[in-house]
């Protein structure tokens, strides 16, 4: 396999955009990102999308977005695994490159969630629809279930849940595309309104609409656009059970262990290279947990770490979603793998401006599905 | 909920049958075509227990319009005596009062309806033993 750069990006700001229609905000989002690259053209594109049929009764998203960014005829198609439909777009643009199928590819991450849709049962088809949903769970309600069992097990804190919103809002405000701009307090998310125990309103990351996009191309294609562009050294993907209740530990999501173990393996790095993390914190607990998985922190420790700091961005040891995550930054769920390989792009290349993490060189993004039945793990280099 | 679709879970909702594996014994619920412990593709059916405990749960207090009407209500994982975890809700208890580690026994429940003209769609819940 070859050699592959993230060498532009474009991303819409993320919230509700009720002027904008979906192909729209991609179109926007994918003009920017060919834009800032320089190419004159890109040989194919993928689009990352959790459930435009159910959010606004369009499937064949390929086509549309080809379509209407004016592209056609080059081959266009959707990619879907639920939240993690982003990351795993970015990886099959990854392989088409680094196999020499296509020189300059395109991968973006869209989602209209604000249209009318029943948000709640939308997203509740990542689980098992026989076994979990058709007895009432909710997402919020099988995050709650490990938040719970996180609690019992290793004595995790519900003031360490709120610590995860309090950073990614504080880091959220500082970022122009995100969802929301503002502070949040402990006591603030403590006392928001009870959503699924014990989770809060401000525990969950919003319903958003939004788009992001890059251009993925050969390391030659890079040297040549003359413009600051980063590698990406490992791509990883792996699979767990679709429902929470098939699996050996609800406290430690296997598909996130496995990816990781093979992106490690495949950059030959540790844990202790990595100097900064975009994770997938669709709910306080994933982040805490994801923490740990992706072997920062001890199993059972990922609580303690962010509320001790050490995952913000001034004096933390790793720091954990600079960009506001999911929480603040919002979460149109095809859009989020792409926006955390943009928001590395952006630290990598020091641009993240009052985002930024001194001496950064190498950054991870971890892009998951459903309660974790799917996840996708990047490693970005600076170059 | 389309008919067939729910007459095919008939099985495994109302009377928790499972699939043994012939060749390693794993029980799968729901019964799959290949055991994820072995690979093996021949089984028999077995009932599972009524009896468990709570391994955790939630209270669900925003829902899909389709049980936003039964809010709040409990949601657990729960572990049946063969070690089959399934997921549930927890009902006639008080909801402050539900703990992990509680035994618990499976009831024939209705779980949700299918809008007016729809049919009514029956299933296991979990009542505190």
């Amino acid at each position: 396999m070859r050699d592959v750069a993230v060498v532009g990006t474009g991303m819409t700001k993320f919230g509700e955009l009720w002027g904008q229609s979906i192909r729209d905000i991609f179109v926007e989002a994918a003009q920017q990102a060919i834009t800032d690259s320089g190419v004159d053209h890109v040989d194919s594109l993928y689009v990352g999308s959790m459930s435009p049929g159910l959010f606004v009764n369009q499937e064949h998203l390929g086509a549309v977005i080809a379509d209407y960014l004016g592209v056609n005829p080059i081959p266009a198609t959707r990619v879907e695994s639920a939240c993690a439909s982003g990351g795993a777009a970015f990886r099959q643009a990854f392989l088409e490159v680094a196999s020499g199928a296509s020189d300059i590819v395109l991968a973006g991450g869209v989602e209209k969630m604000t249209d009318g849709a029943d948000v709640t049962d939308a997203l509740a088809t990542a689980a098992d629809q026989e076994y979990e949903v058709y007895h009432g769970i909710t997402f919020p309600g099988l995050y709650a279930m490990i938040a719970k069992a996180h609690m019992h097990q290793f004595g995790t804190t519900r003031e360490q849940l709120a610590a995860v919103a309090v950073k990614n809002h504080r880091n959220g405000a500082k970022n122009p595309n995100a969802q929301f701009r503002s502070e949040v307090t402990l006591a603030q998310v403590m006392g928001s309104t009870m959503v699924a125990d014990p989770l809060r309103l401000l525990d969950c990351s919003p319903v958003s609409d939004g788009a992001a996009a890059v251009v993925v191309a050969s390391l030659d294609v890079a040297r040549k656009l003359n413009k600051s562009f980063v590698k990406v050294i490992a791509s990883a993907q792996a699979s767990d059970t679709i429902a929470l209740h098939g699996r050996e530990s609800i406290t430690t999501f296997k598909a996130v262990v496995e990816a990781v173990k093979k992106a490690y393996k495949i950059a030959n790095l540790r844990p202790a290279d990595i100097n900064l993390v975009e994770v997938h914190d669709c709910f306080t607990i994933a982040e805490i947990v994801v923490s740990e998985d992706l072997g920062f922190f001890e199993k059972g420790k990922g609580g303690e770490a962010v509320a001790q700091g050490l995952t913000a961005i001034e004096g933390g040891r790793i720091p954990i979603n600079t960009s506001g995550g999911l929480k603040a930054k919002g979460h149109p769920v095809g859009a989020t793998g792409i926006a955390q390989i943009i928001e590395l792009y952006e630290q990598l290349t020091s641009h993240a401006g009052p985002r930024q993490v001194k001496n950064v060189r190498r950054g991870m993004a971890q892009n998951m599905g459903g309660s974790g039945a799917s996840c996708v793990v990047h490693i970005l280099e600076a170059q | 909920m389309i008919t067939a679709r729910y007459h095919r879970e008939i099985p495994q909702r109302y009377r928790l049958e499972a699939g043994k594996c012939s060749t390693c014994q794993h029980i799968a619920f729901p019964p799959r075509p290949v055991c994820p412990k072995c690979k093996g593709r021949s089984f028999d059916t077995v009932r599972l227990s009524d009896e468990g405990k709570i391994v955790t749960f939630t209270i669900v207090r925003v829902a899909s319009e389709k049980f936003s009407k039964q809010t709040p209500y409990a949601v657990g994982i729960v572990e049946l005596q063969e070690g089959i975890r399934i997921t549930t809700q927890i009902v006639d208890a008080e909801l402050n009062k539900i703990e992990v580690g509680q035994r618990v026994k499976l009831v024939f429940r209705r779980i949700q309806e299918d809008g007016r003209a729809g049919i009514l769609c029956y299933g296991y819940k979990a009542i505190i033993a």
